[in-house]
């Protein structure tokens, strides 16, 4: 599998441009890194990878074919707020559930206690939350997850946690990993190449 | 300069006294209200049209314990008078007030998901009624539609629902573009499935608080254009009615006619009002727990 | 008055001057010794009434036996996961706390209770928060113009436009509203603000989230300097690498407490010098260090443990510790809360 942009542009109707002629391409299994300065169009990039924006220049292609349109997207998005990421009148069990029925060793690998299942979104902190958000979105019909700035609001622990749970899930699964975040640190523990951004403008 | 004690408690819960949550008060307004509500429609239905036929022996009688409004120049009795006059403006209110909440639900949820030109017009729209002032717009359509009860709640219900459209217009808006629709999308959910079971949930607590903020709100609006004549038919009895009558007696110091019919309405609009002040706080996010 | 002006002349004489800038590691070590600390909180306790289930409302402590001290020209960071209460601190010494809110314990500034009436005087005179979220700002008028008006004394025109030429905010910037800065232009907005407010203390709330490495860097240098002039900053954020950047002391917060103060030089190689577990911990499942997390998850405010707060996580958690939340003591030059710090 090969998620793959080529010469994607993007702006706003006739704002300046945030992304051109950007090139970028993940295999399955690998661990990819996003960097670049604030601003610089990571975030829009995981976005029109993830289908949640269509380029304006360019296109977006799954083993060469396009994005399906309907159905589950084979390539997921993590945020980096998991409070706006969950419907607030929603039980977790529900959100949990919405887009697959992750099986009990995953919930218990990521740390999710059966009692949060019956919690509103509110009872829970940003990390906990984000560990329903990540466990979400590896279901068995992903083949692409972005991380936009997944772990970039959470403690060292929990950042340290989520990840081992994603990387190894990535593994069994032959997952393509895309990191997207400002932290150099976290990034070169991580990935297995790193895309600069910048550097391609 | 007084000496301060380092360690002493910086803000303590006052003594306590029994003060009731909101949740508490909102169940006491509700239970009030709807007692009230339950008494005016029996009132109105157990009262018999005799109370209210002119019995010229029983002229102009102040408040007595028979007649606890008193009587009027056609020997009416106002309490009587007062029970139907409220009986009929709960109906029209509760019916203009449902038929607004409902415009407003259709307007503010086409504005937000039809695209830019009919968000536009309906936009327009809103601002167009909201810089006229309720009451003369509201004039204006029961006149053209002969007054009655017709002309009043399509009058009600045409003038109040710009405030709430803007509201739900709003927060479909922001609704569409939350993260968690995305991912719904995402996830391969059509479109039907996420306004059922993502936006429709969040749209119910403001059509009910909006439907009972909105019915005082045509209760007073249908008792002031039926006082100003251009309402209800003066046969029917009506508060505006009763209250436009009675002004001409004041002067001749029977208070009592106008008084208690005003204030039978004024506690009625206010514990509804009261009622959707507590219930509109309580469904909002930030403020529910204070 | 009469109490404020002594104070104020004795916190004078503690400023330290520019020059000394390079000796400042060195000294600030000995600071808490000789100089009276700006703010001290103790044993504070912030609540909220919540309704459970129906009709109850039920008390949801979230901040429990909370100590804390900052001294003029000190960085004090504070480090905690969301939904360590850390923001509350802020929140509650502000007084900017909800209705809901109770809070118990004593918080007093130089050395004088702080009552909500005090508070509200003190905000944004002597006390400025640098907020966490760019909302903040008055999105209908002119950067310049809101920057000018937390200006209380001399021309406020000139004050705006020296510091917005120290933080390197073009002279146009001042004619722009609040939408049309960029995130890193925004904080640094923010932070002028709490500048030319002559403030004494300046808390800041998660004032670089998300930001890439230079912008980050920059605006803790704002703070840096400021407290090299003899400004108390509490610098409370989740990134302990952020935190290390400028801070003198860091206490790290756990469930609502605080588990350990400790001096930023503490931080280094496996954590060896660190005293509580949590600490050791939270260093090393950094991304640089060993990136390795420890099992569990910090315990929710309506489900603390009765011992010590990090009982269930830890491995080196004996009989004793489960019974009572073990006392703060001095351990090393170090505030810990374990019973086998040493």
């Amino acid at each position: 599998m090969l998620l793959e942009g080529k010469n994607i542009g993007f702006r706003y109707d006739k704002g300046p441009w945030i992304l051109q002629d950007t090139n970028i391409a993940i295999e399955s299994g690998e661990v990819v890194g996003i960097m670049g300065p604030s601003g610089c169009g990571k975030t829009t990039l995981g976005r029109i990878l993830a289908g949640y924006e269509k380029p304006y220049e360019g296109s977006v292609t799954l083993n060469g074919a396009p994005l399906p349109q309907k159905g589950y997207n084979p390539v997921q998005l993590v945020f980096q707020h998991p409070e706006k990421a969950v419907n607030g009148r929603w039980h977790m069990a529900n959100t949990l559930n919405e887009g697959w029925e992750p099986h009990d060793d995953i919930l218990a690998s990521l740390g999710i206690e059966k009692a949060w299942l019956k919690r509103w979104p509110n009872e829970l902190s940003g990390g906990e939350l984000q560990r329903f958000c990540v466990a979400r979105a590896l279901g068995t019909k992903t083949q692409f997850l972005i991380a936009d700035e997944m772990t970039t609001m959470l403690d060292a622990i929990t950042q340290a946690q989520i990840w081992h749970v994603v990387l190894d899930v990535a593994k069994k699964q032959n997952i393509g990993v895309l990191v997207v975040s400002h932290e150099k640190n976290l990034i070169k523990r991580l990935c297995h190449r790193v895309v600069d951004l910048e550097a391609m403008k | 300069m007084k000496s301060i004690d380092p360690t002493i408690v910086k803000k303590k819960t006052l003594i306590y006294i029994p003060k009731l949550n909101r949740r508490q008060r909102t169940i006491v307004s509700t239970v009030f209200a709807a007692m009230l509500l339950l008494a005016i429609i029996l009132g109105g239905l157990l009262i018999s049209n005799e109370r209210i036929t002119t019995n010229l022996e029983i002229r102009n009688l102040s408040p007595s314990l028979e007649h606890p409004f008193g009587t009027d120049w056609l020997g009416r009795d106002m309490f009587a008078r007062t029970i139907k006059g409220l009986t009929l403006s709960l109906g029209v209110g509760i019916t203009a007030a449902a038929f607004s909440v409902l415009i407003a639900l259709a307007l503010g949820m086409l504005a937000a998901t039809m695209g830019k030109r009919i968000d536009a017009l309906i936009s327009w729209l809103i601002d167009l009624f909201l810089s006229v002032p309720h009451l003369v717009s509201l004039i204006l359509i029961a006149f053209t539609l002969g007054g009655g009860v017709k002309g009043v709640v399509v009058g009600v219900a045409l003038t109040h629902w710009p405030s709430l459209a803007r509201v739900i217009r709003a927060e479909v808006m922001q609704l569409r573009s939350a993260e968690f629709v995305g991912i719904s999308r995402q996830f391969g959910k059509a479109s039907w499935w996420i306004a059922t079971r993502h936006i429709f949930p969040h749209l119910i607590p403001q059509f009910f608080v909006g439907l009972v903020l909105l019915f005082p709100h045509a209760v007073l609006h249908e008792a002031a254009v039926t006082f100003l004549g251009f309402g209800l038919s003066p046969q029917q009895p009506a508060i505006g009615i009763i209250l436009s009558e009675s002004m001409k007696y004041l002067s001749t110091g029977m208070w009592w006619l106008a008084f208690f019919p005003g204030l039978a309405l004024l506690i009625m609009v206010r514990s509804f009002d009261i009622l959707g002040d507590n219930l509109h706080m309580l469904i909002d996010p930030h403020r529910g727990h204070e | 008055m009469s109490l404020a002006s002594p104070i104020k002349k004795e916190q004078e004489s503690f400023h330290i001057p520019k020059q000394q800038k390079t000796q400042r590691v060195m000294k600030l070590a000995e600071a808490p010794k000789q100089i009276k600390p700006i703010l001290e909180v103790q044993d504070l306790a912030v609540s909220f009434s919540q309704y459970t289930e129906g009709l109850r409302q039920k008390e949801l402590e979230v901040i429990t036996n909370l100590n804390l001290s900052i001294h003029p020209g000190e960085v004090l960071a504070v480090v905690g996961s969301s939904g360590s209460g850390k923001s509350l601190l802020a929140h509650a010494i502000l007084g900017i706390l909800p209705s809901n809110a109770t809070v118990t314990g004593s918080i007093s500034y130089k050395g004088e209770n702080l009552t909500s009436k005090e508070q509200a005087a003190l905000r944004g005179q002597e006390i400025a928060l640098v907020p966490q979220s760019v909302n903040y700002l008055d999105p209908l008028m002119k950067v310049g113009k809101q920057v000018r008006t937390a200006v209380k004394q001399g021309d406020a025109i000139k004050a705006q436009r020296e510091v917005f030429a120290r933080y390197q905010l073009q002279p146009q910037v001042e004619n722009l509203f609040p939408f049309q800065l960029s995130g890193g232009m925004a904080r640094r907005v923010l932070v002028s603000t709490a500048v030319v407010s002559g403030a004494e203390l300046i808390i800041a709330d998660e004032p670089t989230p998300g930001l890439d490495a230079e912008v980050v860097k920059e605006a803790l240098n704002c703070f840096r300097e400021l407290a090299d002039k003899g400004v108390a900053i509490m610098l409370i954020t989740h990134d302990i690498e952020t935190a290390l950047s400028i801070a003198d002391r860091i206490a790290v917060f756990y469930a609502g407490t605080t588990v350990e103060v400790a001096p930023a030089k503490d931080f280094t190689g496996k954590g060896e010098a660190l005293r509580h577990p949590y600490t050791k911990a939270l260093w090393r499942a950094l991304p640089q260090n060993d990136f390795l997390p420890i099992p569990g998850f910090q315990p929710l405010p309506n489900a603390l443990p009765t011992g010590c707060l990090f009982e269930p996580r830890c491995q080196q958690a004996a009989p004793q510790c489960a019974m009572v939340q073990p006392k703060t003591r001095m351990v090393r030059n170090g505030m810990v809360r374990c019973n086998h710090a040493t």
